[in-house]
């Protein structure tokens, strides 16, 4: 795409081509100037302005930075951002250490390893509202499956989980990671068999023990695919919605509340439009700022042989 | 030789234990899943009955799926949404992602480059920053509340451009002088020629855009108002919230596995596509 440049007289450039081309992207370029382009302009603009969706056109007025300023001062807000970075780093750690250690022990010798690597998948397919509600049910305080057993087994006062200030947010990070722990796991294996086996025979002939292995091969060699499913992940871990808004709503209080909740509140149950967006554009900075960051410091650890 | 069979017998009881410490794992990801069919055939009383009976003691499966999808709770109507949403989706989605990939793939016209660029660049933003806007141009088009409005808004994505174009580079350039040479038009190309060379890779992103729009929840959430234009992901969950009745469990069990049924019928046909789609494109992305 970018090494053609210099080799492409403008000439190249044939009528009927040109036609062709556009005739194939038309349909394609026309929606997604209105779904995706224009929406996504409209939302820079509506970020400077305040306007409740209830009180038509006419009234959008541009407060300039102030919904900006706003936000800051909202507790709301503040509690959501906090959240959404635990939220994010607890459960893109988890997902990446456990799934490593999950797809090693797969491609190692052990029986059924192909009815194994399906049945950690299935509920990375599953519907995330169904079992959601699944959980729900299953750490129910009171009756549910869960705590009977934590009460039978002498703990008198188990966690509430989801309905629990302290505890939903760590329930939804273990919901999380079960949830795409089998694409994790799934992806590692496939970066782990691309290891060349000669390195490995190399090591075990020098008398490196599975540990050293592990840590000085697997680790090392694996990184590319450990940095795909970091970024793809970690911005996966900041979009996260639909488990929060079917169990604990961003309850009880802000405890459990992310960005992405704060958003669609703010747009769609209070109408608030401009602030909403505001809060969607602050969202889509710390994404992006995370991003970069990690394409910088991806050279440090990296490892692209 | 002993000292041989011992070493055999080590390596043996080390891999049963490895594999034994697998094997819970593995269960223990199904578990909430295995609870919820279980839970889906007992009678009410016997939801939250301790220990766990993973076989239900008192048989009400057929009263529960045919309740759920009976007059009061509408499952049928959900599950028709769902079923015309997402074969809407999937194939106007594939249409349209072939279509426009082939063009950025295979055909040199103006600004090509610059324009999917723009393209790809969009996959960064979250949907949740263009939801609003889609949602104000879509009540001003009068398409929200309607299936129709939720599969147009589906349908543009970057992601399937991406992925095609990227498979369409690889086919050689031959194949298509070739049949230019026959005198094949630019569409005989692509629906004859390149179509069918991306099979295994049109199949993959079939599959995922079903799985995605089978599963949304987001899109109908924002979108749909009307109880009878529910997806059944919105209609589960309605169930949860409604008039704060607390919901009888063994049915909202049932919905669930409803819910899930057909992705795990796709899943399970289509093991090898899912799992190698899924694999190839990240380890080459």
């Amino acid at each position: 795409m970018i090494n053609n440049k210099e080799s492409k007289p403008k000439q190249l450039y044939k009528r009927g081509d040109n036609i062709a081309g556009y005739l194939f992207i038309l349909p394609f370029i026309v929606g997604f100037m209105v779904f995706i382009f224009v929406p996504i302009i409209f939302s820079f603009i509506l970020g400077f302005t305040k306007w409740n969706l209830l009180s038509g056109f006419g009234n959008i007025k541009f407060v300039g930075f102030k919904n900006f300023s706003k936000l800051l001062r909202d507790v709301a807000f503040t509690d959501s951002f906090k959240n959404t970075l635990i939220f994010a780093f607890f459960t893109i750690s988890l997902q990446i250490v456990i799934s490593l250690i999950l797809a090693s022990l797969l491609l190692s010798n052990i029986y059924y390893s192909d009815i194994f690597k399906t049945m950690i998948f299935v509920p990375y397919i599953a519907s995330i509202v169904a079992s959601a509600i699944v959980w729900q049910v299953m750490l129910n305080p009171t009756n549910g499956p869960v705590n009977q057993f934590l009460m039978s087994i002498g703990i008198s006062n188990p966690p509430k989980w989801f309905v629990s200030a302290h505890w939903a947010l760590p329930t939804l990070i273990a919901f999380t990671v079960w949830k795409a722990l089998g694409y994790f796991t799934i992806v590692y294996i496939a970066g782990l068999k691309s290891i060349p086996e000669e390195i490995y025979e190399a090591s075990i002939i020098d008398g490196a023990s599975t540990r050293t292995r592990f840590f000085k091969i697997t680790i090392p060699l694996v990184s590319p695919t450990t940095f795909f499913l970091f970024v793809t992940g970690l911005i996966g871990c900041f979009k996260a919605f639909d488990q929060i808004k079917v169990t604990t709503g961003g309850g009880p209080g802000h405890a459990s509340s992310v960005l992405v909740l704060f958003v669609y509140q703010n747009a769609f149950e209070f109408y608030k439009m401009g602030y909403a967006s505001a809060a969607a554009w602050i969202l889509f900075l710390v994404i992006f700022a995370v991003t970069i960051f990690q394409w910088i410091g991806q050279k440090k650890w990296v490892n692209y042989e | 030789m002993n000292k041989r069979i011992n070493v055999k017998n080590q390596q043996k009881i080390k891999k049963v234990l490895l594999s034994l410490f697998v094997g819970i794992i593995s269960i223990s990801m199904l578990l909430p899943l295995v609870w919820m069919l279980s839970t889906s055939f007992k009678v009410e009383a016997d939801v939250f009955r301790f220990p766990i009976d993973w076989i239900p003691r008192k048989w009400s499966m057929v009263s529960n799926y045919t309740t759920v999808f009976g007059g009061d709770y509408n499952f049928l109507t959900y599950y028709k949404n769902s079923i015309l949403y997402s074969f809407f989706s999937v194939s106007l989605y594939i249409v349209l992602c072939s279509m426009a990939g082939y063009a950025f793939a295979k055909i040199k016209f103006k600004w090509s480059d610059q324009l999917f660029l723009i393209i790809l660049a969009t996959m960064m933003i979250p949907e949740q920053l263009i939801l609003i806007p889609q949602f104000i141009i879509m009540r001003s088009f009068h398409i929200d509340n309607t299936i129709s409005g939720l599969v147009l808004r589906s349908i543009f994505g970057s992601y399937g451009v991406f992925l095609l174009k990227q498979f369409m580079m690889s086919i050689p350039d031959s194949i298509i002088e070739s049949g230019k040479i026959d005198g094949a038009k630019q569409w005989t190309i692509y629906s004859k020629l390149i179509l069918p060379m991306s099979q295994a890779s049109i199949a993959t992103l079939i599959i995922l855009k079903f799985v995605w729009t089978w599963n949304d929840y987001q899109g109908p959430l924002v979108f749909l108002r009307t109880a009878s234009k529910y997806t059944l992901q919105i209609g589960l969950s309605s169930f949860v919230a409604g008039d704060g009745l607390s919901p009888l469990y063994s049915l909202l069990m049932a919905g669930s596995v409803v819910a899930i049924i057909p992705l795990l019928f796709v899943f399970i046909i289509f093991q090898k596509q899912v799992i190698g789609g899924i694999a190839t494109g990240a380890v080459k992305g």
